[in-house]
């Protein structure tokens, strides 16, 4: 037994989303709402710095990434070298630079592939319910066990060190995370009346997924497209570091780390700080963006 | 309740075999011929059929499968083909290793992180709430290895103040031994920090703008024992399974905080394994891994359960 | 009610507002939600606020308590509780205020309770804070417990929240309330979210310890039966104003205020029927919150409105001894012209010969949940004829809603039970069922905002059935689809719109136009208006008249609205625990001879039909479905109740007079009938 609605609803009401007109205009809201958000711009803006290195690294790199100079190896940060060069006499800074190529393919591509298979999943299961749920939840929940670097650890082990395997495996790994919180929302879902009516009207399975349920769902999935991408810039990183990501002689951040990293004992601390730094910047950008669009979308 | 545990338990079993099968894959089946992996692809046929033999890979996939996991669960992993020793005693010390860093950095984490959640929740939008937000925020996505490289680089070798390897000398004191492991911890902390305590904000917020609070507050009640009484036991209900799930996170840390310390806890021990091919440790290992983390969640599941009266009390309603 | 008489003391009214400007800061923008609100509620009286959603109700009492939101805030006028500035006060003394002046009831008594602590102990949290020991305080708790009825104290206090019924909880929150003996109680929709029955108990508990206490009352509602029932003097707001003010009885008899008129007018009174008159509902939409129009804020929905009205803001004219009116021509306020809806041509009613379409024969319906087995349905059997409207009343726990969601294939029968469509056997499952089955049995949802999906536009949820059910297409889809609109009163700006930026009575429109698009022969309407403003209630229950009568459609219509169903039913279905019964024609199970529960419902509910002199208590709570009584399920709350047989056998459903059946041992000769009803001034009240 319910009532209209009491006062302290009021704000629900003053929503200007209830008062604005047409599809247009709600996107260029949204728009304007995030650009509102400084911590949302700060991201955006680094994100965009290092899109425009991976596209156009080669270009904008002061020299070779890939040069040796053995007459110029280990200098410290200098006008010449502004990150110094590593014991071969590469530039840092250029490779810094290029560096972001690989990681802004591989971790971009592995999420989508893991959200739209995760959001399949988790749709199927949300909405069908029964034995299909429940053994499929127990697959997820096997995957869940163990930690994303293991599970690529020893997928990587078992088909081989490649990118494409990178982008497989993380693909595959994200897509039970997602699935689950897909699922959830998709439950709740579920129970509203308008899902009733739907099958009150003869539709099948498949209509009421995709049509109904799906446009319901899609801010939680963007969401956990942002979050998931930073996570899986981490992952990338964290693997080339142990090994079992990019391969050399990519001047991939984290491999550069794992590379270099016995050097810094001796001191050469800039062939390591700054692609630290970079992997750095990296993720706190993309999670600001996934912070901010979370903040505006489940409003 | 004991019912609930019971089911709980079972499904962990159920969902432990299936991680088994999908690690005895990965192990063996998928990366092709072990056998050859290891000898190199010069090494000639006979001494590869040799050590297939000896291995036991000639035997059919179910059967390679079945003696694996009936020996695993009598308690014997086999041997590790890089210490030609047998794999137990050598998991069950990194463990008790890997074991002794986590729970320091728990240990750090958890009252840190639920104490900045809380104290961002009640100061919802003034700078202090969004200080630690961010600051969460930040430290929970930059990877552990870049973060123990810059800790190595300022305090252990800029600073001189702590030890960069993370292996104390063999009978240090506990406090030598924490001076070693405070700085492989401190990445962890990191990570884990900013998870809960969002989640600790998340909960005390959701806590603070319920109708029992509000019950509380127009009793005449002073804001601290609202907070105390009233709300901090329903905000931290739903951290405790946050808590659980870190767990995951943690391990995974531990892999790359291990590595970059050359620590020798479980977490090097798999990455080692996996990049010399020693397939019985990378399964025994990372079963192992799967096995630890059921095991904090359903500790965690059994604690909500007790301190949730809405579980532990049944709910029938009574006139 | 009449008010003990009143000590000659002249002292400061409990509450005084004076006028008081409440607004609210949303994204940069100042709305003034409350404008202009002053009155008094003198020691020891109980003055209640009556007004539709958004007029501001909630917002005062949170604003006297000192706990709006955070970008809320009272921007002029003064509130004084017992003499004393409110909104001067803060820390300490606020406190003090709280603990010891003021008190609040809230509506859903399940969450104002903290889950994780015991009751008693929430409750004696109160005495501690006025000095007392643990135990003492316990004590008082208990002995406080026994004040609001409670019978086994001890135990109750030992509980959780989850653990008791809405009832219960509520009488708890009222003894916590209490505990202090606050010279001001504030109880904003305190029974809305409780049964009948209960809602009775609780209510008539309050009266009670009102007078006990001598506590003043500020009572907030937006049920009018409720406040002409609890209340001295009543005060109605409209979106933020207070439009009128005046002692109950007279106010409710005589309103002088176009908007008190036109809400008396919409709720459907005894001796109303669908077959004599069309509802009267006020036209037009609430004003959006905050705008602050040149003249009278109600001149846009008001049929006397002249230049003047739309111009000039009124001011509270004396509108005779301690009566208020803010309205430029308040003595003519009842001349109020009828809308042209309620000048419609009225139903039909039955039709005269009774074509069976749906049936229920012997249907049951069992969960399974953890430890029991909840007996949702009982051995059902009911027919439901072509063109007839089949009024479905009882409590939480009667499985009325279960009934309609099993006949709609939602979920299926135990097995052994079977409903059937025009003599055939329909498939327990809607997915099982044959596209003509579908397109034949159809439902209006309680809540609009769940049952329309929020994603699609009104365009696409009322073309998607036509096109599934009803198989149109291309322009024959177009026509329809705009005839469709028409017959629910759309208009074609509508059609690209999203359920969000619709008002709750847009939203119920599109939920029936949706129904109707399969052209069915059976809607069941499941508590169609209960989640709607009075003013828009009566429109839609208009609109589904309406449409029955072009139609001939057949309504299985739910609800706990007594009042509402007794308007637009010819037959009415009681249920109690997953069983019928009684079932028969309207005005007979109304009037009697009638069941006792029955009777006991229909005492219950405060209606402003007056008060019966004489109202039934019904011991208890209802029982839980996992664990119905043995023989009559109704009998341990019967004040009927013959004896032994009662407790040991099942009554079946007979025929005890031509179309009229009843679960009872009691013959009908000797079972009650409804009193003559009694105007509100004139009633005493035990």
């Amino acid at each position: 037994m319910s009532i209209a609605v009491p006062d302290p609803q009021i704000a629900a009401h003053l929503e200007p989303g209830a008062l604005s007109a047409g599809r247009r205009q709600r996107w260029r809201e949204l728009g304007r709402e995030l650009l509102r958000q400084k911590l949302f711009l700060v991201g955006a803006v680094i994100l965009l710095w290092w899109i425009v290195a991976a596209i156009f690294g080669y270009q904008i790199a002061p020299q070779n990434p890939y040069a040796q100079n053995l007459t110029a190896i280990n200098l410290a940060p200098s006008g010449a070298h502004l990150f110094g060069t590593d014991n071969l006499g590469r530039d840092m800074l250029s490779r810094v630079i290029v560096g972001s190529r690989e990681i802004l393919i591989i971790a971009p591509l592995a999420t989508l592939i893991g959200t739209v298979l995760g959001a399949a999943l988790g749709l199927a299961m949300g909405y069908l319910r029964g034995l299909f749920d429940d053994v499929l939840s127990r697959f997820v929940e096997a995957f869940l066990a163990l930690p994303l670097v293991v599970t690529g650890l020893i997928a990587i082990f078992a088909f081989g060190r490649s990118n494409t395997t990178l982008i497989i495996v993380i693909g595959i790994v994200f897509a039970p995370l997602i699935a689950r919180t897909v699922r959830a929302a998709v439950i709740s879902e579920r129970e509203l009346e308008y899902i009733a009516a739907a099958r009150l009207r003869g539709e099948r399975a498949l209509y009421v997924m995709a049509v109904e349920i799906l446009p319901n769902v899609l801010a939680p999935i963007t969401v956990e497209f942002t979050v998931r991408l930073g996570y899986a810039i981490f992952a990338v990183a964290t693997l080339s570091f142990l090994g079992f990501g990019v391969q050399p002689p990519s001047p991939d951040w984290g491999l550069e780390i794992a590379t270099n990293y016995g050097q810094v004992t001796a001191g050469y601390w800039w062939e390591v700080l700054f692609d630290a730094l970079a992997i750095a910047s990296l993720v706190v950008a993309v999670n600001l963006i996934s912070d901010g669009l979370e903040a505006v979308l489940e409003r | 309740m004991v019912a609930f545990f019971l089911k709980r338990l079972a499904l962990a079993l159920v969902t432990l075999w299936i991680l088994s099968v999908l690690v005895f894959l990965a192990g063996q089946v998928f990366p092709g011929d072990p056998a050859r992996a290891i000898l190199g692809p010069l090494a000639a046929p006979q001494a590869v059929a040799a050590l297939q033999r000896q291995l036991g890979l000639d035997r059919p996939l179910l059967d390679q499968y079945w003696r694996w996991i009936s020996h695993l669960v009598q308690g014997n992993p086999g041997l590790s083909y890089q210490y030609q020793a047998p794999i137990g005693p050598i998991l069950t010390s990194a463990l008790y290793r890997s074991l002794k860093l986590g729970l320091l950095a728990f240990v750090i984490v958890v009252p840190l992180g639920i104490a900045g959640g809380v104290v961002a929740a009640l100061n919802v939008g003034r700078p202090i709430d969004r200080v630690i937000s961010v600051l969460g925020l930040s430290m929970t996505v930059v990877p552990e290895f870049v973060s123990g490289i810059i800790l190595i680089l300022v305090l252990g070798i800029g600073l001189h103040l702590l030890p960069i390897s993370a292996s104390p000398p063999a009978g240090a004191g506990f406090f030598t031994t924490l001076k070693y492991l405070i700085m492989p911890a401190i990445p962890l902390v990191f990570v884990l920090f900013g998870y809960i305590a969002r989640m600790a904000r998340a909960g005390t917020i959701e806590a603070l703008s319920s109708d029992y609070t509000r019950t509380a507050v127009l009793k005449g009640l002073a804001r601290g024992l609202v907070v105390r009484r009233h709300v901090l036991r329903n905000s931290l209900l739903p951290t405790i399974t946050v808590i659980a799930t870190q767990t995951g996170y943690l391990i995974g840390g531990l892999v790359v905080v291990e590595t970059l310390f050359r620590y020798p806890g479980i977490g090097s021990l798999v990455a080692n394994a996996a990049t010399n091919k020693d397939f019985p440790m990378l399964e025994a290992g990372v079963l192992t891994i799967g096995a630890v983390y059921m095991v904090a969640t359903l500790l965690a599941d059994l604690l909500f359960s007790v301190l949730d009266p809405r579980i532990r009390v049944a709910g029938a309603e009574q006139g | 009610m009449s008010a003990p008489s009143p000590s000659p003391a002249p002292a400061a009214p409990a509450l005084e507002l004076d006028g008081v400007e409440i607004s609210y800061r949303v994204r940069g923008r100042t709305l003034a939600v409350v404008r202009d609100v002053s009155f008094a509620v003198a020691r020891g009286e109980s003055y209640g606020l009556v007004g539709e959603s958004g007029c501001g109700k909630s917002t005062i009492a949170l604003a006297i308590v000192r706990y709006l939101a955070a970008n809320g805030r009272v921007s002029s006028g003064s509130i004084r509780v017992d003499g004393r500035d409110v909104l001067a006060l803060s820390g300490r003394r606020l406190r003090e205020l709280r603990a010891r002046t003021v008190s609040m009831v809230y509506q859903e008594p399940g969450r104002a309770l903290n889950p994780t602590i015991r009751v008693g102990r929430q409750i004696a949290e109160v005495f501690e804070l006025q000095g007392l020991s643990r135990r003492e305080a316990r004590e008082r708790a208990g002995e406080m417990l026994a004040r609001v009825q409670i019978a086994d104290a001890e135990s109750v206090m030992a509980r959780y929240p989850h653990q008791l019924s809405g009832g219960m909880l509520q009488r708890c929150v009222i003894a916590m309330a209490l505990a202090a003996r606050p010279s001001l109680l504030i109880l904003d929709e305190p029974t809305t979210a409780l049964d009948a029955t209960v809602e009775a108990e609780v209510l008539d508990l309050i009266a009670a310890l009102r007078q006990e206490l001598s506590t003043s009352l500020l009572f907030i509602s937006h049920n009018l039966g409720v406040i002409a029932r609890m209340c001295d003097r009543v005060g109605v707001l409209y979106a933020g104003e207070m439009v009128e003010e005046g002692p109950a009885s007279e106010l409710f008899e005589n309103p002088r205020h176009p908007y008190t008129v036109g809400l008396l007018r919409c709720i459907p009174r005894r001796g109303t029927s669908k077959t004599r008159r069309m509802l009267d509902p006020i036209p037009g939409f609430l004003p959006d919150p905050g705008s602050r129009p040149d003249g009278c804020i109600f001149a846009p929905r008001c049929a006397l409105a002249r230049e003047r009205c739309r111009a000039e803001p009124p001011p509270l004219y004396q509108s005779g001894r301690a009566r208020l009116a803010r309205c430029h021509f308040h003595e003519h306020a009842h001349t109020l012209p009828r809308s042209e809806q309620a000048q419609g041509e009225p139903s039909a009613g039955r039709p005269a010969e009774q074509v069976p379409l749906l049936s229920a024969a012997r249907v049951s319906k069992t969960f399974r949940q953890a430890a029991h087995q909840v007996h949702a349905l009982q051995d059902v059997t009911i027919t439901l004829a072509a063109g007839e409207t089949l009024g479905l009343v009882g409590e939480s726990g009667s499985g009325k809603t279960t009934l309609a969601r099993v006949l709609l294939g939602l979920t299926g029968p135990d097995p052994g039970g079977e409903v059937t469509l025009d003599g055939a056997p329909l498939a327990p499952l809607a997915r099982s069922r044959t596209p003509a089955q579908l397109k034949a049995l159809q439902i209006v949802f309680q809540n609009p905002d769940a049952a329309l999906n929020r994603r699609h536009s009104v365009r696409r949820l009322i073309a998607r059935p036509l096109s599934k059910l009803g198989g149109y297409r291309g322009e024959a889809l177009a026509r329809r689809l705009t005839e469709l609109l028409a017959a629910v009163r759309l208009s074609e700006r509508h059609l690209p719109m999203r359920p969000v930026r619709l008002s709750g009575g847009l939203k119920q429109r599109v939920a029936i136009a949706r129904a109707f698009a399969g052209d069915p022969r059976l809607v069941v309407c499941d508590e169609p208006t209960s989640a709607l403003d009075v003013s828009v209630q009566a429109a839609i229950l208009n609109l589904l008249v309406d449409l029955q009568r072009r139609q001939g459609v057949s309504y299985l219509f739910i609800s706990h609205d007594l009042g509402v169903v007794r308007y637009i039913s010819d037959r009415i279905a009681v249920m109690y625990l997953g069983r019928l019964m009684e079932l028969g024609p309207a005005e007979r199970v109304f009037s009697g001879p009638h069941h006792p529960y029955t009777e006991a419902l229909l005492s219950a509910v405060p209606s402003l039909d007056g008060v019966r002199r004489e109202r039934i208590r019904l011991e208890g709570e209802i029982p839980s479905a996992a664990n119905p009584p043995a023989g009559c399920p109704f009998h341990t709350r019967c004040h009927r109740k013959l004896g032994r047989i009662c407790e040991e056998s099942e009554p079946p459903l007979l025929e005890v007079e031509p179309g009229h059946q009843l679960a009872c041992h009691i013959p009908l000769a000797e079972l009650g009938r409804e009193p003559a009803a009694v105007p509100i001034g004139e009633h005493v009240e035990r």
